[in-house]
């Protein structure tokens, strides 16, 4: 068969269409987008009915996953690593259901994060949920793993977490289709209390899923994933999993490798084969991106002190693996500070360059009526969230002093508010407000905290590429709806022209001692030409 | 064979087509890639990059190792530099020579051409200008793609073949446009 080109995220949604899938559900986060939006362009899912829209976030995922799964069909649902904090209620009971169709729980972690607010390991959550991780560490065995992972989920009757992280989501490189297999017919689950999480099946459930764990290392020990190669030189063995064992191939590019080596592909992990490298090499180095999981468990295996990774310093204890930390672990390079960067002339000469809201996005333009309309309050008041408008943390506008999770603006100012700070401001974006932000709301109206809240409406989710929001059209609706005062729902067009007017509506809302709701509402200017939601837009009567 | 490449850029100045390019052209001749991209915040104006690897043999890691890359192809002059130390000693640098100024304190231009200019193993070129003289100010990025192509251990009918492709979509007088801004970049390099 031919080959095709795929970025990693590409390839776990090629491997799920062709492994069987009847849904994919997601919330759009990098860096894991390009898996839903892959099966959202694919020719063969349209032909396939497999269903593809956008989550409101990845909770609502989660839970629509299961109840395909449910219904005996195969599902995947995806996030990225902060999703699944949101979707960790419906995620954790999972385990405990099981599943009836295969399940698989995609999730893109980011060490170093390029994009996102924390580097948490994934793999931590698989082993709370006491589940199989499937850990791929190319493009083609992340094809693999998404192609039997519903097999893997229907055998073992549990969800089946996949973990990939930025590098290998977002690199491109060729793989093998195997054959396209059918879809699942609807069949209902065995046993009519499997979904039914009352204390007392629960109690049952979880019993059974205990009793699983021990056939879940035995499908580890003998799981292709996992991979034992002896070596002649004993002195030092290696532990490695995902993107790491590239690495430290590309280390020995040009000498013999001959140490022994197993490499991780699926948890939990194969207990024979680790004890084995542990009892044959004197010392074993762990390779693993992200935190230390595996060189913690290894430090549980033995009482020697011959375990090098991440907590004895032979590998930073933050940030992504690369080549050369993989070669200075090893001894190949020196773990030199000086780089031809530290050239004093070329240090001055190379400016950082952040990423910035894009020229004439309606964001700017609301956060310059902002800081005007707040010029007369003491500063530190304004509480944000995760979107483009996060970028308003930096100069020249400086105009947001929090960013912590999806829908925290609005909770945080509450509380702020409730602390004393008066007026406390929150400014989230439309698809981020659906996400969570609504819930928030509820509280915030309940107590009528004096908060002031900014939905910069651009009609998209900007950041990730200009997925679908769930908020288009309804905003006002389910403010309203929540209990906000009508007359306190307040919208303008945030352009230059409309500069003094959008300072007076704000200032209006600040001093006003109950809740607002302001939405700057302007399309999103890099899907100006997305004719499906210019139509969308139209028919709305947004603009 | 095996050619190790840091595109760099800044978000939003088609690095990800150049990649595209290299990527079909390596596809057709049945050499192994890699490709690692940046996606996702970054791509708002910031700085970004891709490494890019294609060999004749099996490739282990996505990224390029510091120090380990055969050439820096950058569409902007700033960004060629922040990558330096992932070049061989005797790599090549091709940027083109327009700065792309979205940031308060970007340095004297001249300056950054003079540090480039210093280095030996450099071509630099006025990527935009030759884009805008040929009637194509959109295809600079292809034009750099060109003057870096002799480094490139591709036929250069596979780069053509690999345009067509991609902007097939876009009808005859892009792809045209495109195939031009390529010849023109490979002619500047050759002059030199």
């Amino acid at each position: 068969m031919q080959k095709l080109l795929l970025l990693g995220a590409e390839a776990i949604a090629q491997g799920a269409i062709d492994g069987g899938m009847s849904g994919v559900y997601a919330y759009p986060g990098t860096p894991s987008t390009e898996i839903t939006e892959y099966v959202q362009h694919y020719e063969l899912a349209k032909e396939r009915n497999i269903h593809s829209k956008w989550s409101a976030n990845e909770k609502t995922a989660m839970e629509s996953g299961l109840g395909m799964s449910y219904a005996g069909k195969r599902a995947m649902v995806c996030m990225k690593h902060v999703g699944l904090n949101v979707a960790a209620d419906a995620f954790m009971n999972s385990a405990i259901t099981g599943t009836n169709g295969g399940l698989l729980v995609t999730v893109a972690d980011d060490p170093s994060m390029h994009s996102s607010q924390n580097e948490q390991d994934s793999r931590y959550y698989g082993k709370f949920a006491q589940i199989p991780i499937l850990e791929p560490s190319s493009q083609q065995e992340a094809y693999d793993m998404a192609y039997t992972g519903f097999q893997m989920s229907e055998r073992l009757g549990v969800p089946i977490l996949i973990r990939i992280t930025t590098r290998l989501a977002h690199s491109r490189a060729a793989i093998e289709r195997k054959q396209l297999l059918d879809q699942n017919e609807i069949s209902l689950p065995s046993n009519p209390h499997q979904f039914v999480l009352l204390p007392n099946f629960a109690r049952v459930q979880y019993k059974g899923l205990l009793n699983s764990f021990s056939g879940f290392i035995e499908d580890s020990e003998t799981s292709p994933f996992n991979e034992y190669r002896d070596g002649s030189d004993k002195t030092l063995g290696i532990l490695t999993c995902g993107l790491a064992y590239n690495y430290l191939m590309e280390s020995f590019q040009d000498k013999p490798f001959n140490h022994p080596l197993l490499k991780i592909g699926q948890y939990p992990m194969p207990r024979k084969k680790v004890e084995k490298l542990l009892n044959e090499c004197d010392e074993v180095l762990v390779l693993e991106d992200g935190y230390p999981m595996i060189e913690e468990v290894l430090k549980g295996y033995t009482a020697k002190e011959n375990i090098k990774g991440r907590l004895d310093g032979s590998i930073p204890r933050d940030g992504e693996l690369n080549p050369n930390i993989v070669a200075q672990a090893l001894g190949f390079e020196e773990k030199k500070k000086e780089t031809l960067l530290n050239d004093a002339e070329l240090k001055e000469m190379i400016k950082a360059r952040p990423p910035a809201m894009c020229t004439g996005c309606g964001h700017i333009d609301a956060y310059n009526a902002l800081n005007e309309a707040l010029s007369e309050y003491t500063v530190g008041r304004v509480f944000s969230d995760i979107g483009c408008y996060t970028l308003g943390a930096l100069p020249p506008f400086n105009a947001i002093n929090s960013c912590v999770d999806m829908g925290a603006s609005i909770t945080m100012a509450k509380g702020a508010s409730d602390a004393g700070i008066v007026p406390a401001v929150a400014v989230i974006g439309d698809s981020t407000f659906t996400h969570s932000g609504m819930t928030g709301l509820i509280d915030v109206v309940n107590e009528k905290a004096p908060i002031t809240i900014l939905i910069s409406d651009n009609f998209t989710a900007g950041m990730t590429g200009g997925q679908d929001s769930a908020a288009l059209g309804k905003i006002e609706d389910i403010c309203e709806g929540i209990g906000v005062d009508p007359a306190h729902i307040r919208v303008f067009v945030p352009m230059k022209k409309n500069h003094d007017e959008m300072v007076r509506i704000i200032r209006e809302e600040l001093s006003f001692e109950g809740v607002s709701v302001i939405i700057p509402r302007r399309q999103c200017i890099q899907t100006m030409r997305n004719v499906e939601l210019n139509k969308r837009i139209t028919e709305l009567n947004l603009r | 064979m095996k050619t190790d490449i840091i595109l760099a850029g800044v978000g939003g100045q088609g690095i990800l087509s150049i990649a595209a390019t290299i990527g079909m052209a390596a596809l057709a001749n049945n050499l192994h890639i890699k490709q690692a991209e940046v996606h996702g915040m970054s791509q708002r104006g910031g700085a970004v990059q891709s490494h890019f690897r294609l060999s004749s043999d099996p490739i282990s890691s996505d990224l390029i190792p510091k120090g380990k890359a055969d050439i820096i192809l950058s569409v902007e002059p700033m960004e060629a530099l922040r990558y330096l130390d992932f070049l061989k000693s005797d790599g090549w640098i091709v940027t083109n020579s327009t700065p792309f100024v979205n940031i308060s304190n970007y340095p004297e231009i001249e300056i950054v051409l003079n540090k480039l200019k210093s280095r030996k193993n450099t071509i630099i070129l006025d990527a935009d200008s030759i884009a805008k003289e040929l009637g194509s100010p959109r295809s600079s990025n292809i034009v750099i793609l060109g003057a870096a192509s002799p480094f490139i251990d591709l036929p250069f009918e596979s780069l053509e073949a690999a345009l067509r492709k991609i902007f097939l979509r876009k009808g005859e007088k892009i792809i045209q446009a495109n195939i031009e801004a390529l010849k023109a970049g490979k002619a500047f390099a050759e002059k030199r």
